[in-house]
């Protein structure tokens, strides 16, 4: 940290020296403030990057689904007619159509190979059912059609896309607590830090009483220090954070959740609010901590 | 500008100072005196509301101190500059720095020309860029002096200005301070060196206040 140093005494009217420096606390206040912006910068990327594979599994898998009719032979048409019939008359149901015989063996092509007798096996009728933007209720349309056509299957994909949009959806929450819990322990550190730079500052604090100073003024004054520490502090933290998500390798078109974790496009903001965000944290915790000790030393 | 109503003054329980009811006109000049020990320092701080009185009623530039907001005991600190006994500098700040200090905490602009005529006029303009702890007692006490008066209050107390120098200088800062009266400052100096009184009295209409057993007692012009 040290070679920060030199860029941190630039500023140097008397108004930033009434409170005299104090180099150790004022460098690990840097410090701390430095790790805590590279940690956010992680958490950041964690929950945009669960928070995209969560949107993107309830996308991909929300607007279709099936209904799989097995009955007997003799009873499969009117129930698919039947089954067809529900399913134009269900809100929420853009397109309902059975798939024909080449569209099922189509999908079956990849499992079985192109030579599938499809005539002599006994296949279910598939309903390809497209849903609107606002989707349907699944467990009425699962009621009317039982009552109507009860071979009929609704297989909605829900069963088994929930657990993953779910665990998808905990790691951005995780993500999210994480960050709290970064902003959380900021603010603590630093009036903390404050804290033992007031109480060392008693002296100083008397004297500039007795020269007329007024509480606000001298509070800024410890104000305009820690928050000076506090956004340098996350700055070279957050960029640093952000050099190391950036060097990360790129995801892969197939790639899994690991390779996806980065950021995209207007992502690439995020880590720039983090500085601005640590020094308003280290205002707002300083600002707390200067009131509460000016109150208290009379 | 001062008035004491029946005040009284302890640090714990006993009372120190009791039953003083005085009134300081504006521009008018006088000394406290008083065996060490006897509460000069504590009656000066009644005066700039550094202590709160335990009793009675003190009323400072027209204000009633009892129940006082802190902004407004800053704002009265504004205009009632204070030597104090033991100067209280900034340690880490130059000798100017210090000096205009209550201009900085007022917000107001520091004009160079008048710091160092300031400073010319206490004697400092080599020493301007020192720092307190590399003063010797005198320049320290004419920096607190340049300090006080820089703000240009309406009352200038001095706790013991000539506490720590010799002859020569009491008089320089004695001439100081009654150059300030002669401006219509309020001023009052403790200090029991009764020559440099005699000495105030053939410049100025110095009026002697003298603490004995816990009461202020008016000497008159003439002790
Ligand atoms: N903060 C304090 N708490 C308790 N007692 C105090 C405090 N300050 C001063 N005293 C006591 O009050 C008495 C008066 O003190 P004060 O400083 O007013 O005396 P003084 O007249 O200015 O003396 P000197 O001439 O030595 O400066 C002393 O006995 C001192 O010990
Ligand atoms: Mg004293």
């Amino acid at each position: 940290m040290s070679f920060l140093l030199p860029f941190l005494k630039i500023d140097k009217t008397v108004q930033d020296r009434i409170v005299p420096p104090s180099g150790f606390t004022a460098q690990l206040t840097i410090l701390t403030s430095a790790a805590m912006a590279f940690l956010a910068v992680f958490a950041l990327t964690l929950s945009l990057a669960t928070g995209r594979l969560a949107d993107r599994w309830a996308g991909e898998l929300a607007q279709s689904s099936t209904v799989r009719i097995s009955a007997p032979i003799a009873q499969v048409e009117a129930q698919t007619k039947a089954a067809l019939a529900v399913l134009e008359t269900t809100p929420g149901v853009r397109e309902a159509r059975a798939l024909d015989a080449d569209e099922q063996r189509a999908l079956l092509e990849p499992w079985f190979g192109p030579s599938l007798p499809l005539d002599s096996l006994p296949l279910p009728v598939l309903i390809d059912v497209k849903e609107t933007a606002e989707g349907y209720d699944s467990e009425s349309l699962r009621l009317r059609l039982a009552g109507e056509a009860p071979g009929a299957v609704l297989d909605d994909h829900t069963r088994w896309r929930k657990p993953l949009i779910t665990a998808a959806n905990r790691l951005r929450l995780l993500g999210v607590v994480s960050l709290i819990l970064i902003g959380g322990v900021t603010a603590a550190m630093i009036t903390l830090a404050a804290n033992a730079a007031l109480a060392a500052n008693g002296q100083v604090i008397r004297v500039l009483r007795l020269v007329g100073a007024k509480d606000a003024y001298i509070a800024s004054a410890f104000v305009r220090q820690f928050t000076f520490r506090g956004f340098s502090g996350a700055l070279f933290g957050a960029f640093l954070g952000t050099v190391a998500i950036a060097l990360l390798p790129d995801a892969q078109t197939t790639g899994g959740f690991l390779t996806g974790l980065g950021f995209r496009g207007y992502e690439w903001f995020w880590p720039f609010v983090i500085p601005p965000f640590a020094a308003c944290v280290a205002y707002g915790a300083t600002q707390f901590a200067a009131k509460q000790t000016l109150k208290r030393l009379m | 500008m001062i008035e004491f109503n029946n005040v009284a003054y302890g640090y714990g329980g006993q009372d120190l100072l009791t039953e003083i009811s005085l009134s300081l006109a504006p521009g008018s000049f006088h000394f406290l005196t008083g065996p060490s020990g006897a509460g000069k320092t504590t009656f000066l701080k009644l005066c700039y509301c550094e202590l709160q009185a335990t009793a009675g009623r003190v009323q400072l530039l027209g204000k009633d101190t009892r129940n006082i907001a802190r902004d407004d005991v800053a704002g009265l600190r504004r205009n009632i500059g204070v030597v104090h006994q033991d100067c209280k500098f900034l340690d880490h700040l130059s000798v100017s720095e210090n000096v205009a200090l209550p201009l900085l905490v007022a917000g107001k602009s520091r004009d160079e020309t008048n710091l160092n005529e300031l400073l010319a006029w206490v004697g400092l303009s080599e020493r301007a860029d020192a720092l307190p702890a590399e003063l010797s007692g005198g320049e320290r006490q004419r920096a607190a002096l340049a300090r006080a008066v820089i703000m240009s209050p309406e009352v200038i107390i001095a706790d013991e200005p000539t506490g720590n120098v010799d002859w020569e200088m009491s008089l320089r800062l004695l001439q100081l301070l009654v150059e300030l009266n002669k401006m219509g400052k309020t001023v009052i100096i403790a200090t029991h060196d009764m020559h440099l009184i005699r000495q105030a009295k053939s410049q100025v209409q110095a009026r002697v206040l003298r603490i004995a057993n816990r009461r202020i007692q008016q000497a008159g012009v003439d002790l």
